[in-house]
Formats: C-alpha cells, structure tokens, sequence
C-alpha cells in the first residue's frame, strides 16, 4: 500500500484544468437568463475540483492503493459473504444491450431485459422453494421492509389490526429491529439458549396475538444452523404470525435446505453476497423477497411476467399489492451479475458452493479451536463466532487482534458481533478460498494469541504496517467535519 | 473439482480438511439439518454454461433490446442519456473498490472512505447544503426518507407533495408512508408547476415537510422562492426538494433558497441508464439535521501520529447500533456509483457541469421552438431545464411506435400516470442529441402527428 498522504481532489484544483470534452453546441445559442429566469440562475459557480485527466487518474489510483477488497486478499468478514467477484460478470452487465436500456422504453424493445429478470426469478424461487419473487427491494435491509409491509399487508387484509409486534432473536443482525421500525412495527425480542439456537420457551412466552411475524436466519448468525426450525415455525404460525427468512446467509444452504421447505413465508436474498453481485464499497446491492402463494397478492408491483403469448412484460393490475418499493425495477444491473452467476454455477454448482463454504468454515474453526475460545460447539454452516476472552484477559482486546491482522495483510473479520458473545470474532470464510488461504490464516491468527500472551503490545498498538494507524472516531463523532472546505475562502 | 473455476478445494484437500475437523464425511457437517427439510438431488436451475456461452447468451439477451447507444433516444422522466467520461468505468472497475464491502476498518480502506468523503462535499457544493449522506438506494427512496425525516423531527405526521414530483417517487414514499402511519396529501399542478393557492391551503400546524421537485417531473423550474416562504411561514415545517443534481449545475442550488433537505438521484453524472438501476440517491442537510440523517456519513479525523484520515462517524443514528431505534433500516447503499458520481462530477469540474446543463438547456429549448414552429402544440410555458411537454392529441403510444420504425425512442407518455394527461408527451433532450438528430426528429414526428 502506498504511503504518502494522498491529498483530497480539491487541493490538486487548479483553475482552467479540465477532464472533459464535449462537442461544441450546434445549435443556436441565446443566452441563458432568456431560457431560464433571472432568479434561478446560479449567482456563484460550485467548488468542482479542476484538474486534468491524468491527474483525475492517478488521484483515484493512488486512494484504490490506499483501499482493500477481495482481489486484494482474504477477506473473512462475517455476516458479509465477501467470496471472489467474477470478472465474467462485469462484461456481461456492461453490454451496451443491458446497460444502456431506459425503463420506460416500449416493452417490446426490452424483451432481452425483461426475459433475463424472468428467468433469475424463476431460479431464486427453485433456490429458495418459494411461490413468487419480486426483484423490485435495492439491497437487504430494504428487502426486509419490503417483506415486512407485505406481512402488514396480509394481516390488515384479514382484519388483523392487532399484530404490531416482530420477534427478533437477540444474535438478529441491527436492520431487522430498524426494518421492524419502519414498517411501523415493535420489535420484541427473544432469547438465544446456551447452544446459540432461539430458546423455544422464550418464543412461547413472546409468540402471541399480538405477533405479526418472526424474523430468523437460518444458519443465524453464530453460524449455527437453527435445528428446531419446523418447531419455531409451529409456535409462531400457531400464534398467527408469518415467519420471515433473512437471507444473509443463504450461502450456507443452497441445495441442503430451502426455507420455502422449512417453514418460512417471506425470504429476501442478498444478491450482492450469495450471488456475487460485488459489494462495491458498501454497495449497490439487490435484495429480491420471495413469498409463499398465500401472499403473492401483497407483492410489491409491478411484477415481471410471462405472458401467454410467450412475450415478457409487467403485471400492474395488483389491487392489494403494498405498492412500489422503488422507482423502476430495482437493481437490474446486480440481478444482471446474479443472474450470469447462477448460469456459471448450475444447479450443481450451487449445491457445491454451500458445501465448500461449510467446509471451508468447519476446517478454520478447528484449526483455530484450541487458542481461542469457541463458545458454541457443534458444527458451524458456513460462518463460526469465537470468543476473544482469554485474550482480554491478558489485555489484548479482539478489536487489537482484528488490527495486528491487517499487519499480515488480511481483511478482519466482523468483530463485536453478534452482541450475546463476549469479545466476539465471526469469522466467514467461504468457498472462493483455497485451503492453503485458510491455514495461512489459521497460522497467523494463532500467531497472533501468541503475541498476545508474550509481548500484547505489538497487537496493541497495531498496525503497523497500514498507511494510517488507528484512527481518532471520538474526534470525528465529537466535532464532525463531513465535508472539505477551501481554507481561503472567507465565508 | 475442475468443473468449477470459482471452487478451489480438490479432493485431495476435502479428504484432508474433514480428517482435521474429525468428521467421516461432508455429510456430518450437515447433521443438524432435519432429513425431512433436506432438499434431495440437485436445485434445477437452468443449466450451467461455459464462460464462452454465457458471453454468447448474455449477448443475446441484449441483442433483444433497442438500446440508447444504437438509436437516438428522447425518452427521459429521470433516467437520462448523458455523457459518460471514459474515466468512470476505468475508476470503478478497479478491484480494490469494486470487491471491497463498507469501510469498517479504516486503516485499510482510506481510499473508498476518502472519495465518499469528497462526494459528500461534491454534493454539498452543487446542493448548497451543509452535509450530504455517502449515498441512498436511490431518488425515490431517498425522497420517502427524507419524509421519515421531517416527520420524526417535527412530530408531524402530514406529508404535502406536489403532484409535480416523479410520480413513482410518489408512489415509492406513499408505501413508506404507510409504514409509519403518515398522511400524504397531494398538491396539484397548474400550468406545469406545483399551484401555490392549493399548497397554501394544505400546509397547516400538523405539516411536518412540503415535497417539490426541481426542476419538476415536466421539465419546469419550480417557484422555490414563493414556495419556501410559504413552507417556512407556520412553524418548523421542512421544505424537501428533490433535485436533478446535474440541472443544479446551472441553477440556483436549492440550499441558497433555504431548503431544509435536498435529495435526488446522481444517474445523469457518470450512470448509466441500467434500465433504472443501480443509480445513487443522494441526502443533504442543514446543520442542524446531521444528527437524523439516515445513512453513512465519513468524516474526517487524525490517526495516532496525528495524520489526517477519514472514518465513518455519528453511527450512533446507524441500525447496526442502534437497531429498532436507529434513523433509518439502511445498511448498504450504492457507494460504487457515488464513486462513479464523482469521478464524473471530477471531471466534469466547475466549467463542465455548467457547460453541460447549459447545453441541456440549448438544446431542449431549440428543440421545443422548432416543434412550435412546425406546429406543433408545446404545453411547457415559462423556465424549464431538459424536458418539457407536448400534446399530440393522439396516443403517444402509437406514435412511439411510428417514431421506432423510423429509428427514434420518443418521449415518455404521460398518459400512462393519469388519463387527463393522455395523448402528453414529455420530451427529454440531453446534450447527447445532435442538431441533426432533433432536426430529423421533429421533422419525423410533425409527420405523425399532422399524418
């Protein structure tokens, strides 16, 4: 990694650089406060950097040193499916044919389009063993809303207006309590039992009349593949509520278990972890909910379907549907990317994907069980969560350990999460890395433990090695400076 | 396993591994999984291809569809063809963005957390506001948040949107709405614009935000002025103005006329058209709203050695800590695009995006005075940015039709959102198209619609 300080866009500003060109205007010109009134007309020019192309080049070339992803290095971040990216797919999604469509073109000038969103949701309903899809949500969080309101939808058709409340276990990631809020429900929570699974008496206890749905992954996310799930599905649908699959760690299951086959009504994937949609920094993700028939009616619209006549278009006429989700037709360009995945993988391939995940997963939880400690002991799925408390108690934090990691190079896991595990290290390896990855890793990671034992202040204090050191977020959260401001300009 | 070039483990490895677990087969890592869930044989998706089929398939699919880049396109209603720098797509391929998840751990991810952090400033530069988000799904979902927004801080629960507003962002916000209990009251338009009198007559002290769009879904620049003032004149109301960032080139930015949010989508600086997504909503605020944003915010601190650094900051609003109490459910946004966004908006610089719109503006202008000429019936009066409307006075739809065989993508029928708009087209006109292009394409279009 580079490590010069790389200074921000604007201070390489130099007034009449430019990176652009465009053709001069051929048409006639009149000036602009004639076109557009006097009032509406910018009086100063915003501050846009200027510079050149070049220098536009080596700027963001100098931060992607400065930056890490999965071509990078193992990327074991729990909870976050960061497997390999392939490169096939970015071709594929930049074809002029899929990547410069409007959506309000004429239905039959987008067949191609709409044929391939078709298909990729008739291959997440075999995957996921449910009736219906809609690939309208954006991302995860906002397919857990979108299969929310859908629920909502449900119960108020049935006169229902008493179930306000979502049971969320507590290893639940934060969007489901959040997406609970903003589909206007509580969130109510339930207990975890000493084997990482929901606790079936505390379920009792909270499943009532009140309850509209249960949200559950499954594996959860200890990793832990929640047994009694035909049970958990009984008491909450004996209770009147639905139960509601997040599909965050569908890459443990693909081919073993569906949740359409478990119990579940709702599913939403993640398209940008599962399917390999890359996750471009934080995004753009998709997030498809798939429901059972019982509830296709709520589905958001349109719908993508195919007609009678063998052509594809949009189903609108949904009287009870939730409504739109988002403008157009979601993330159509990481549905495209998913879709060119499923096609690579093959049902076969798929299947295999979540057994080298699990093993992937099994195999570094082994090698890593006897210097950390492993609060859960069965068989992990395709993620596993240790304990740093042994270390802590020796002073070394699980926070310092996740740092030294980057001295060796490596991306941390999800740390601190989920919250009922003390010092808590999740670890998701998956099945795009090679064994000899993983005990590398394993290696350095037990190395680590031994630093912490024989000299804790070189974990301490790290890095070493990154372009910064640790960072100041008090600093940051106490006097927030969220944007660049010209020092000479006197305001 | 050669048959898949993504999977590394051989069988030599997958004998070896499953003796160090100590388990006899792969099968007993599955043992938790009831036999009567487990799913038997293979999933029958459809069948896998090489890398070389799947080009050919893909290419296919895509040869089913007209594209924009094959034919000139007037077809706009926010999703627009512009000018995409070649940087763009040679910036966001590289790996160490694209494979890379959310900047959790800084030390290592300077980079992405540097180019949110001069995106946000981009945004509030063009904006005028005092803080702008890292990014949102997009313009629709980023104008219900916005809503959610006035609406917790205000404690207000009545949503006033001009009709003049995308009607799918409408649309998008009233399921919102619906979540939490809102009420949305729609304002009408009259003569192109969102009708003062109505807005006037809604807003009262249960308003919690008034909604516009700038310049509005038909092109027009909205009287901001008149209505901030009507807005800010009872209480504490919210003005939110959704606002096509590149037209915000060239126009007064709302924040200079005192907005309260500003959201939009960031397709027309550096995204494709992607038939409507992944685009990149943005979110900008005053001062005094930082705290209630929804989203990621990066901001700028020292590390140790007292270097500057950027770090994702105030995540106490944020859902992985603050869960049911959390601003908003967001998680992952659309960092990629943002980045697209502003490596345009970079290139674009200060003479560029100005040169841009201003040739928007031109264009859409030369446009709408040739169909005048020619006869044919312009509704849009008064200041308008790229679009503007036509009455055809027969279905757009048919003449979209006629206009395809001839090579054109037409406007947007506006009919399709309400039948008092029937036989209106909404005529979008980047600096993409060339004279010769709209000449033709007026030329074409008089012919069918006098035919």
């Amino acid at each position: 990694m580079a490590n010069e300080n790389q200074p921000l866009i604007f201070e390489q500003s130099k007034k009449d650089r430019i990176a652009y060109s465009l053709p001069e205007l051929d048409v006639p010109a009149k000036p602009v406060y004639e076109l557009i009134e006097k009032d509406y007309l910018r009086k100063t020019e915003p501050e846009l950097p200027e510079v050149s192309e070049l220098q536009l080049i080596r700027h963001y070339t100098a931060l992607s040193k400065r930056n890490f992803g999965v071509d990078n290095g193992f990327y074991p971040l729990g909870s976050c499916t960061m497997k390999y990216n392939p490169k096939v797919n970015e071709v594929v999604a930049r074809l002029d044919g899929l990547a410069k469509i409007h959506p309000y073109q004429d239905e039959k000038t987008v067949q191609g389009a709409l044929e391939l969103l078709f298909r990729l949701q008739e291959n997440l309903k075999e995957i996921t063993g449910m009736d219906e899809m809609t690939l309208q949500p954006a991302a995860g969080a906002h397919g857990e809303w979108t299969g929310l309101m859908i629920i909502r939808a449900f119960h108020e058709a049935n006169h229902d207006s008493k179930r306000t409340k979502v049971i969320i276990p507590d290893t639940a990631h934060g969007t489901n309590p959040a997406s609970a809020s903003v589909a206007g429900f509580e969130a109510v929570t339930v207990k975890s039992d000493e084997n990482g699974l929901v606790d079936l008496e505390d379920l009792k206890r909270v499943a009532d009349e009140n309850t509209a749905a249960l949200m559950l992954t499954n594996p959860n996310t200890l990793g832990l593949f929640e047994t009694h799930i035909q049970e958990i599905a009984e008491i909450v649908h004996a209770a009147g509520g639905k139960v509601y699959y997040d599909g965050a760690n569908m890459n443990a299951i693909m081919g073993v278990t569906r949740p359409g086959d478990m119990g579940y009504d709702v599913v939403h994937l993640n398209l940008h972890k599962t399917f390999t949609g890359p996750h471009g920094g934080g995004g753009p993700g998709s997030g498809p909910v798939g429901v059972k028939k019982e509830l296709t009616p709520f589905l958001p619209k349109p719908l993508i379907i195919k007609k009678e006549d063998g052509s594809y278009g949009f189903d609108n006429d949904r009287p009870l549907s939730i409504g739109r989700v988002k403008a157009f037709y979601g993330n159509f360009g990481i549905n495209v990317r998913a879709y060119a995945y499923i096609r690579t993988m093959g049902g076969k391939g798929l299947g295999q994907v979540s057994k080298d995940a699990v093993l992937n997963a099994n195999y570094l939880l082994k090698r890593l069980s006897g210097n950390f400690e492993v609060p859960f002991k069965q068989f992990c799925k395709h993620e596993f969560v240790l304990s740093g408390s042994r270390q802590k108690k020796l002073g070394v934090r699980t926070l310092d350990m996740a740092k030294r990691l980057l001295d060796f190079g490596y991306y941390p896991p999800t740390i601190y999460f989920p919250l009922i595990v003390d010092e808590a290290m999740m670890i998701e390896p998956t099945e795009t890395e090679s064994k000899e990855t993983l005990d590398a890793f394993a290696d350095h990671l037990i190395e680590i433990s031994h630093e912490a034992e024989s000299r804790p202040q070189i974990v301490q204090e790290a890095p070493h090695s990154t372009v910064l050191r640790r960072l100041d977020e008090t600093q940051a959260a106490r006097h927030p400076v969220l944007r660049y401001k010209n020092p000479l300009d006197t305001e | 396993m050669a048959d898949f070039r993504y999977l590394p483990i051989t069988e030599d490895d997958r004998k070896a591994m499953l003796k160090t677990i100590g388990a006899d087969s792969e099968e007993v890592l599955f043992s938790d999984v009831p036999e009567n869930i487990r799913f038997k044989g293979e999933l029958k998706t459809e069948k896998a291809l090489s890398e070389l089929e799947l080009i050919r398939f893909f290419s296919e699919l895509a040869k089913k569809n007209v594209s924009t880049s094959d034919i000139p396109s007037f077809l706009g209603a926010g999703v627009y063809d512009h000018y995409i720098p070649s940087v763009v797509d040679s910036v966001i391929s590289r790996g160490e963005f694209y494979t890379a998840y959310t900047p959790y751990q800084p030390e290592v991810s300077q980079g992405e957390l540097q180019a949110i952090f001069e995106f946000q400033t981009l945004i509030c530069e063009l904006t005028g506001m005092d803080a702008a988000n890292s990014s949102m799904y997009d313009g629709s979902t980023t104008l219900a948040e916005a809503a959610l927004l006035s609406s917790g801080a205000t404690h207000n629960t009545k949503v006033i949107v001009s009709e003049a507003v995308h009607p799918e962002y409408r649309q998008v916000l009233n399921t919102y709405a619906r979540g939490r209990h809102l009420e949305v009251v729609t304002v009408p338009v009259k003569q192109g614009t969102t009708d003062l009198e109505s807005l006037s007559q809604a807003i009262d002290g249960k308003t919690a935000c008034v909604i516009v769009q700038y310049p509005n879904f038909f092109g027009q620049i909205e009287p901001l002025k008149e209505i901030e003032s009507l807005t800010h004149s009872v209480g504490k109301i919210h003005l939110i103005v959704s606002s096509n960032p590149l037209a915000l080139g060239l126009l007064t930015p709302p924040g200079a006329l005192q907005a309260d949010i500003v959201v939009g989508d960031c397709q027309p600086l550096g995204l494709s058209e992607s038939f409507g997504g992944p685009h990149c909503g943005f979110f900008a605020v005053t001062e005094k709203l930082i705290r209630k944003v929804p989203g990621r915010l990066v901001g700028e601190t020292v590390d140790e050695e007292g270097r500057r650094g950027y770090v994702l900051t105030l995540q106490a609003r944020e859902q992985h800590i603050r869960r049911d109490k959390a601003t908003s459910n967001i998680c992952s946004n659309q960092a990629l695009n943002a980045l697209a966004s502003s490596v345009a908006m970079a290139a674009f610089g200060k003479k560029g995006i100005r040169e841009i719109a201003e040739q928007n503006v031109q264009k859409a202008h030369y446009a709408s005075d040739l169909f005048k000429s020619l006869g044919i019936r312009v509704e849009t009066a008064g200041s308008f940015f790229n679009e503007f409307v036509i009455d055809c006075g027969k279905s757009v739809r048919e003449i979209n039709n006629k206009l395809l065989e001839k090579g054109f993508i037409g406007g947007y029928d506006l009919g399709r959102q309400s039948d008092n708009l029937n036989n209106k087209m909404l005529v979008a006109v980047t600096e993409m198209r060339t004279k010769t292009e709209i000449d033709e394409f007026a030329k074409v279009l008089e012919g069918i619609i006098h035919g």
